[in-house]
């Protein structure tokens, strides 16, 4: 029997996500947009929040979403009723989405609207507090839903998720009266596993904290729209693919 | 349910591996990954889903071999390096500051493919492997 031959790879499980991530991020870049990808576990209120958010941005910002449901398109429906572009993006038994599924929807989407004319592209993930955490999309940021409900240790018995958010929205905060829950204690917990990342309390049917996040929003759309603006001299030199080029 | 989609993505990967060796057909001993405490990977579930996903593939004599490997943070106060747990907040023993920097135990990566090459075949005319 020969000695087996051994191949060094140190190659990431996820490159192929990872590239395509990439590539999607390219299209965002050149729409000018901002992509939000919005995950939690499920029922922590991702949709009510952008069933109050969206009417409310809507004057200063064109938006579309791409919403991410295991089997229904109940929560596209939902969306659809608030006036904004919706594309479903049924995953079936993932439990997530993907870089190449977000593909799909962005292709679809193009069948609908011209996306240079967005501000900001919404990506409501399934609901899900560990795998979404794994597999990035291309988004520009990564917003984490928590509700008071589900208890101050989530973000210390489900870190990645946390340490992945550039920001943490603790939900459904006028229920607080009614629960023996520390909102404090979910802001600490979350800032241990994330320290800079932004956390901010929100209640999508009282709107409390609604403006806060919206102003934290608008910061954001500015600072993307700088950083291209800054490296719009490369942004020229790169050519994207049309999407139906796209693998 | 994710070890099914990273079984896939690592599946995906040894056919690319599989291609660069085109036209021969190297037989697979050993998988290396190495997967970080800090990840969401379940090392146990990912070698199950490993066994159901390559049952009549090419890589159904081929074993997954799991390197684990240990969550390890640097205090950014005092730069010392220590093992983060959930139960102390992740927090450094040493100045008692939240976990800003990880050195390791993020990893999901495919260290190396251990083979043979095809039977009848010298060692020499096993083309160099592209991917990285």
């Amino acid at each position: 029997m020969h000695m087996p031959l051994e191949d060094t790879l140190g190659l990431n499980l996820l490159a192929a996500n990872q590239h395509q991530a990439a590539h999607n991020r390219e299209h965002f870049d050149a729409w000018n947009l901002l992509c939000l990808n919005v995950m939690s576990s499920p029922g922590a209120g991702k949709t009510s929040l952008m069933e109050s958010s969206l009417p409310l941005l809507a004057p200063e910002f064109a938006m579309a979403v791409l919403e991410g449901d295991m089997t229904t398109q109940l929560d596209a429906q939902r969306l659809e009723a608030v006036g904004v572009p919706v594309v479903p993006i049924t995953t079936g038994r993932s439990c997530h989405l993907d870089a190449a599924m977000v593909s799909g929807g962005l292709r679809q989407l193009r069948q609908r609207l011209d996306p240079h004319g967005l501000d900001l592209l919404w990506i409501e993930n399934v609901g899900n507090l560990v795998c979404p955490a794994e597999f990035e999309v291309g988004e520009h940021r990564k917003v984490a839903l928590l509700s008071v409900t589900e208890g101050d240790d989530k973000p210390l018995k489900y870190p990645v998720m946390f340490r992945e958010a550039d920001c943490v929205l603790i939900t459904k905060v006028d229920l607080l009266p009614y629960l023996p829950v520390q909102v404090e204690r979910i802001e600490d917990h979350i800032l241990q596993v994330n320290p800079r990342c932004r956390v901010m309390r929100v209640s999508a049917s009282s709107g409390e904290g609604l403006e806060v996040w919206h102003q934290w929003l608008r910061q954001q759309v500015a600072a993307q729209r700088s950083t291209l603006l800054a490296s719009e001299p490369d942004l020229q030199r790169v050519s994207v693919p049309a999407l139906s080029a796209l693998p | 349910m994710h070890e099914v989609d990273m079984t896939r993505a690592l599946l995906l990967a040894m056919d690319q591996w599989k291609q660069s060796h085109s036209p021969l057909e190297p037989r697979v001993d050993t998988v290396h990954l190495e997967v970080g405490a800090f990840t969401c990977v379940e090392p146990d579930q990912l070698r199950f889903t490993w066994r159901a996903a390559t049952v009549n593939t090419w890589l159904q004599a081929a074993q997954l071999a799991i390197e684990p490997v240990a969550l390890l943070g640097r205090c950014v106060r005092c730069s010392t390096t220590y093992s983060p747990l959930a139960e102390q907040g992740y927090r450094s023993p040493c100045c008692d500051h939240p976990m800003e920097e990880i050195v390791r135990g993020r990893e999901l990566r495919i260290r190396s493919v251990q083979y043979h090459k095809p039977d009848g075949l010298r060692d020499s005319l096993i083309p160099s492997p592209s991917l990285r």
